[in-house]
């Protein structure tokens, strides 16, 4: 349970932290402690099966369907990182609490550093790939919010965006190389993968997979040439720099490099693309930083440089270069860590970064001054600290890489020279700081010594550093060992922890490293000025113009694929289901089936003729739009003929009695619209759309045939079954909708309301004028509600009302039912709106459609529900016999409760749409209005 | 039979098509009526076509399939539910826009559309 319990508190503490903003920083400093305190006791019991090599798993299932499991692992690899992201994170929530001014958003700042810490021990103790990546991506974001955490400042949101662009970018190629690694090993459980080595790396996919990991490595761990992005990253809080900058976030990349070692390293290809780019960035950092004066900027660089000499190491391939490479991420850490919070100091001490302002502080901060000498001397590898023993196991190991020929001396000499530029900036660092005369135009002045608290963190570091100089073998021995014996699989080679190993070598380019960077130092005016002449490339100029050149093309694309026309997105749109449909339909290959066709008689021949005749006319006269109206009354109605021609007396009714309904709409809205659709397009794209609808026609003709002349199963006989037995109606229809399928149903009238609301709410505050006339010179009639048809639709009400309640009834056992019922309903009712009209109807409806719609949705869910208090599942029905009077004995099954909400949404759907429409004209407006005063 | 059904279907999806592509909207509105008629149709007759086999228990020997029946059953009135908000759509533009057009506004020349393109990039 504990490792789930590590990862998840420092997000507890985020949510908790900012509670305790209002007691002040000390107060939310020392609630923010207590994760990392926790976790790190929760961890310590397991330090002796890690120290005899074991692993500790802690797994639960979450998305087995996917390969995805909340399955946390600890070895000596994560326990390394798991200490070094808990320990300095403790010590820099302590450095925060000075660093940061009373009137700052501590709370926010507090939050987000503990949601980095989770996230970041999220990377090194997950055990899946998948949910490694989740982390992965969370300290990727933020990052993103704690290097802009100054939002005011235009360089922050400019740095932090960088960030997010190159490592989100980098964690995108990741997530595709852990989802080719899964699929080559068939697991993302990381004991799985790297028990696979040798099947990955034979696989033709290798190559491809590694290079997209390491693009994620390379990215997060700022290797070349991708290292642009960590210098901007300093617009951040100074603790965040120190914290996720140098020691923790950008180790990621080394990590997994460190975690997926035993799967993936050991090839050319492996040794070549990391070791080239370690190189590369080793020493390019090396030489940036020389020149930089922006002591944050210095020490940027030379992360860069460093990070450059850990993936160096990992990429020469050698196991003891293994062993250096973890032994450096520990000794990096604290020694970068600690310049980076005395670099903080002298800001908050000074007001200023700039090395050419910032002279002869010892005078001022002696105490300071000590510690960042301490911690600079092991940056630059001054034997007796602890920067010295990685570097000079760096040394040895630059020596062994077996190049062909003259690349042979690449590596040492790299190493070397890289050694005198750091050698030169750490003495930069301490000689321009803290010597070299006096403070030119300090903002503050005088500086003095920080907050007695602040220097207790760069204490301890520094302590650190000095304490692994001098007994490596006691301090960090079995850390180490147990870091290396996970990275490597447990194959450790022999290697010792001390401070001397007698004159050799790599002492020798030591030596070589150590006053070749004092000379370089002391000739620095030389560098200065030949650096001088090349002119430096802003970075964060040539990404931003990058980026708006992207978003420039990126708009220009979506404006000429979005321009607009409605017309056109229909073109396109059929275009690509013709196109899509086309490959799977050809493949098909069939025209008729094994059934084959059977007759035609001819009243069906006649019919079909008259709706297919009837069809095309609409299309062919579409321009006078009353015409294609009337036409299309007729294709309506033959369809409602078809559905009974073919057994489907429910659906005839049905589309008989939407059928009136949609051409009163049709014929309402042509009231307001222009009767007569003007010639717009040219002949050639009217042949075009044309032959477009005959490829869409054509292609549904094949499609059907050949369904239709296939033998199928169907799940319906269980429906039909049933129906009696388990619904208690004969009509198998009505049953599966409002039992087998009542929630569908549900969903479906639910639809069917918002439609409605919808359409009432587009409407509501619109007025529309109809045109004086029919459009072509005709006027419209005076008599609006002629006598005749007013006469005989009134006494058509209670008639139509009484079939439609004997239609309701009946629906469970014989054609009919809710949603017919409705229809027949509102049909009545919308001739009575035809004949006598809006107003006049309007005050004999004594209620508003908009209840009846609720009030169906009301008994719909009710009916549902009702079955809930029974124990049963939601919807089930239930039904029984009763004796009434007169009519004898009569089924009532729950479900009819269902149909009547059916019911009555449709009649308040369909009746709010149409008087919606109906109420359009300004006309009936004030006439209603006069009526209503 | 089957051949006749799926001619009919063809016939319904080409006229529905040709409207849907025209340039106003009460054309579309019932080039889409069309094209639902066509796409009921297809539906229903997954369950292949029978004669006389009204799924009403105890009324035949042979039922046809009441699944797609129930399907469409609910498609026809969600489809009129669609055609009414999409004419009511029309509409609207027709009362903001004082046009029919489906683009909201009638073939514009090049300084509308250069106003609009401006109103886009923000510029």
């Amino acid at each position: 349970m504990s490792l789930p319990l590590v990862v998840l508190l420092p997000f507890l503490g985020a949510i908790a932290a900012p509670l305790f903003a209002q007691g002040g920083r000390t107060a939310i400093a020392i609630a923010s402690s207590v994760p990392a305190l926790i976790a790190l006791a929760a961890l310590f019991p397991h330090w002796q099966t890690l120290a005899d090599g074991g692993v500790v798993l802690h797994s639960f299932e979450w998305l087995p369907a996917l390969g995805i499991s909340l399955s946390f692992r600890l070895d000596g690899l994560s326990l390394l990182f798991a200490l070094l992201i808990l320990i300095i994170g403790l010590l820099i929530i302590l450095y925060a609490r000075y660093y940061l001014k009373a009137k700052e958003n501590v709370g926010k700042f507090y939050a987000l550093l503990l949601c980095f810490k989770g996230s970041m021990l999220g990377i090194v103790l997950s055990s899946n790939l998948l949910l490694m990546m989740i982390f992965w991506e969370l300290t990727s974001l933020t990052s993103f919010l704690l290097i802009s955490f100054w939002t005011h400042k235009q360089d922050a949101r400019r740095g932090a965006r960088m960030a997010l662009a190159v490592t989100g970018g980098g964690g995108l190629a990741l997530l595709a190389g852990i989802l080719l690694i899964g699929n080559i090993v068939g697991s993302f459980e990381l004991d799985d993968v790297l028990a696979a080595g040798d099947l990955i790396k034979a696989h033709s996919l290798y190559p491809v997979a590694l290079t997209l990991v390491l693009l994620g490595a390379f990215t997060k761990s700022a290797q070349f040439p991708f290292h642009f992005w960590l210098p901007h990253a300093m617009q951040a809080p100074t603790p965040v720099s120190a914290y996720l900058h140098s020691a923790t976030m950008v180790k990621a990349g080394v990590f997994l490099m460190a975690r997926l070692y035993p799967a993936l390293a050991g090839t050319e290809q492996w040794f070549y693309m990391v070791s080239f780019t370690g190189m590369a960035t080793l020493l390019l950092g090396a030489y940036t930083a020389m020149f930089k004066h922006d002591l944050k900027g210095l020490l940027a660089h030379s992360t860069v440089s460093h990070l450059g000499l850990i993936t160096l190491l990992f990429g020469m391939g050698t196991k003891l270069a293994a062993v250096a490479a973890v032994f450096h991420v520990i000794n990096h850490a604290t020694f970068k860590a600690s310049l980076f919070m005395a670099a903080g100091i002298i800001d908050h001490e000074t007001g200023t970064r700039d090395m050419r302002r910032i002279n002869g502080l010892w005078r001022y901060m002696p105490h300071t001054a000590t510690l960042a000498m301490v911690a600079a001397s092991s940056m630059a590898g001054v034997p007796l600290l602890n920067g010295f023993l990685s570097k000079e196991m760096f040394f040895a190991e630059s020596l062994e890489l077996n190049l062909p020929g003259l690349l042979a001396w690449l590596p040492p000499v790299i190493a070397t020279l890289a050694g005198i530029f750091a050698v030169a900036y750490s003495a930069r660092f301490i000689h321009d700081v803290f010597f070299n005369g006096k403070p030119v135009d300090l903002p503050i002045y005088p500086p003095h010594e920080p907050p007695r608290y602040m220097k207790i963190p760069v204490e301890i570091l520094a302590f650190a550093c000095i304490m692994v100089g001098i007994f490596p073998a006691v301090s960090v021995g079995p850390l180490l060992y147990a870091a290396a014996s996970a990275t490597l699989g447990g194959d450790v080679p022999e290697y010792h922890l001390t401070i001397a190993h007698g004159f050799n070598l790599p002492l020798l380019m030591s030596f070589v490293a150590f006053f070749g960077g004092l000379l370089m130092y002391s000739q620095r005016q030389r560098f200065f000025d030949f650096h001088a002449r090349f002119k430096e490339i802003d970075e964060k100029a040539v990404f931003e113009a990058v980026v708006s050149r992207v978003v420039a093309k990126a708009q220009a694309l979506t404006a000429w694929i979005e321009n607009g026309s409605l017309q056109r997105y229909a073109l396109w749109l059929v275009i690509s289901v013709v196109a899509v449909s086309f490959v799977p339909l050809a493949n098909l290959g069939i025209f008729v089936g094994e059934n084959g066709l059977s007759p035609v008689d001819w009243p069906t021949g006649l019919a079909a003729a008259v709706l297919g005749i009837c069809a095309l006319a609409t299309a062919a006269f579409h321009r006078d739009r009353f015409y294609a109206l009337i036409l299309l009354s007729v294709v309506g109605l033959v369809v409602a003929l078809a559905f009974a021609r073919f057994s489907a007396p429910d659906l005839a009714m049905t589309q008989l009695s939407v059928e009136v309904v949609t051409i009163v709409l049709l014929m309402l809205a042509l009231y307001y619209m222009p009767s007569w659709t003007p010639i717009e397009t040219t002949t050639p794209r009217r042949v075009r759309d044309v032959v477009i609808a005959l490829i869409a026609g054509g292609g549904m003709t094949l499609v059907t045939l050949a369904m239709l002349t296939q033998p199928f199963t169907s799940i319906s006989d269980f429906f039909l079954a049933n129906s009696k037995p388990g619904g208690g109606g004969t009509n198998v229809v009505n049953v599966i909708l409002v039992d087998f399928r009542g929630f569908d149903t549900l969903g479906e009238i639910t639809v069917l309301a918002i439609a409605a609301l919808g359409i009432y709410a587009m409407l509501k505050n619109t007025a529309l004028t109809p045109p004086p006339g029919d459009g072509q010179g005709h006027a419209w009639s005076r008599d609006g509600h002629p006598l005749m048809l007013k006469l005989i639709a009134r006494p058509m009400l209670p008639l139509a009302l009484m079939v439609s309640v004997y239609i309701f009834l009946r629906g469970h056992n014989l054609p009919g039912g809710g949603f017919i019922a409705g229809l027949i309903t509102s049909v009545a009712l919308i001739l009575q709106y035809i004949a006598s009209g809006m107003i006049w109807t309007q005050d004999r409806v004594r209620f508003k459609y908009h209840n009846v719609i609720g009030l169906g949705l009301l008994f719909a869910v009710i009916a549902g529900a009702g079955s809930l208090a029974f124990n049963y599942p939601f919807l089930t029905s239930t039904f029984g016999y009763i004796t009434w009077p007169v009519v004898g004995k009569f089924e009532v099954a729950s479900a009819m409760i269902f149909d009547l909400g059916v019911y009555l949404t449709v009649i308040g759907a369909t009746l709010l749409a149409l008087v919606s429409i109906g109420r359009l004209s300004p006309h009936s407006a004030i006439k209603s209005k006069k009526e209503g005063a | 039979m089957e051949l006749l059904f799926a001619l009919t279907i063809g016939v319904l999806t080409s006229s529905g098509v040709y409207l849907l592509l025209r340039a106003r909207t009460f054309p579309v509105v019932v080039g889409l009526t069309l094209l639902s008629y066509a796409v009921n149709l297809f539906l229903f007759s997954t369950g292949r076509l029978a004669t006389g086999g009204q799924p009403i228990i105890g009324s035949t020997a042979s039922y046809s399939d009441p699944l797609p029946q129930a399907l469409v059953l609910t498609a026809i009135v969600i489809g009129f539910a669609m055609t009414a908000f999409v004419v009511v759509l029309s509409l609207r533009n027709l009362a903001d826009n004082d046009d029919d057009h489906v683009d909201g506004h009638q073939g514009e020349d090049n300084e509308t559309q250069l106003t609009r393109e401006k109103e886009v990039t923000g510029k």
